[in-house]
C-alpha cells in the first residue's frame, strides 16, 4: 500500500482556527515536489479540511481549500480519511471533495507502521 | 543514534521547546548525537534574539544557542513561517525594509527542505509541538 521512503503528513486541525493546516499542506507540497512520495492522512477535526464548497474563512484569512485541490497536481493523490472522524461530526462521504479513501479506526496502526516518516500538524 | 528535532511550540506559551531542550541534553548525556533542530510554525519564535524574560527564567532562545555552540548542534528556521511572524535576520530585514531584525546565527533562517533532509539523514525525528 505505501512505498518504503513515503512521508506520511498527519493533519488533525481544522482551517482557520489556527496555522496547523496550512503549514502542515506546505509541508507535504515541499516533500512532493522535492520528489518523495507523500501520504495524507485526515483524522479529528482535520478532515474539515476537505469539505467542499467552504468559503476563505473569516476576512483576511486565506482560503485552504484551493491547496487541497492543487494537491493532485504534486502527485499526492492518498487522502486518508477516518469513518470514525466523518461520524463524530455527523457528515457524509459526499460532503468531502473527491479522490478521498475513507478508512475504518482499526487500519491507522497498520498506516503509523508503513511509514517510517511522519509529520504531525 | 542520530536524533532531529523537530519544535513547533513557542517559548513561554506551549511547553514543547522547554521539553524539546531537556530531550536534547539527556540525548546527549547518553551518548548519542542531536544531528540538527528545525524551528517550525509557532516555534520560529524560539529563535528571537529579542526575548527578555525575567532574570530567573530560562531565556530559551540562549538556551538554544548554547546547545548548539556547545554541541555542534544546527538550528534551522523556517524561513515563511518565520517570516509571516514577524522574525527576521538582518539581511531578510533589509529586503523586507524593516528597521530592525531578531534572528540571527546560530539560528538560520532556511527553507523546510531543510526540515525534510533532516529526517533523511537522521534514525529518529521527534516532534515537540
Amino acid at each position: 500500500m505505501a512505498t518504503p521512503d513515503a512521508l506520511l503528513v498527519i493533519v488533525r486541525h481544522a482551517p482557520h482556527s489556527s496555522n496547523w493546516l496550512r503549514e502542515g499542506l506546505d509541508a507535504a507540497l515541499v516533500a512532493a515536489a522535492f520528489g518523495q512520495p507523500v501520504h495524507l492522512l485526515f483524522m479529528g477535526q482535520g478532515i474539515m479540511a476537505l469539505l467542499k464548497e467552504q468559503g476563505s474563512g473569516a476576512p483576511g484569512q486565506k482560503a485552504t481549500l484551493p491547496t487541497i485541490d492543487m494537491l493532485e497536481m504534486y502527485d499526492i493523490d492518498k487522502l486518508w480519511v477516518t469513518e470514525g472522524a466523518l461520524q463524530g461530526m455527523h457528515l457524509s462521504a459526499d460532503s468531502l471533495v473527491g479522490g478521498v479513501t475513507m478508512i475504518a479506526e482499526q487500519e491507522v496502526p497498520g498506516i503509523l507502521q508503513q511509514h517510517s516518516k511522519i509529520l504531525n500538524f | 543514534m542520530q536524533y532531529g528535532l523537530l519544535v513547533m511550540g513557542a517559548p513561554y506559551s506551549s511547553p514543547a521547546p522547554h521539553s524539546a531542550l531537556r530531550f536534547a541534553h539527556a540525548v546527549l548525556a547518553r551518548g548519542h548525537q542531536i544531528t540538527g533542530v528545525f524551528f517550525y510554525h509557532d516555534g520560529v519564535h524560539n529563535a528571537s534574539s529579542l526575548m527578555a524574560p525575567p532574570q530567573d527564567e530560562l531565556n530559551l532562545s540562549e538556551a538554544w544557542a548554547e546547545l548548539s555552540q556547545q554541541h555542534g548542534v544546527q538550528l534551522d528556521v523556517c524561513i515563511a513561517a518565520a517570516l509571516r511572524r514577524g522574525l527576521m535576520s538582518e539581511s531578510e530585514a533589509q529586503r523586507h525594509g524593516k528597521q530592525a531584525f531578531n534572528v540571527a546565527p546560530p539560528f538560520e533562517l532556511t527553507g523546510l527542505g531543510q526540515l525534510l533532509e533532516l529526517q533523511q539523514r537522521t534514525d529518529r525525528l521527534i516532534t515537540f509541538a
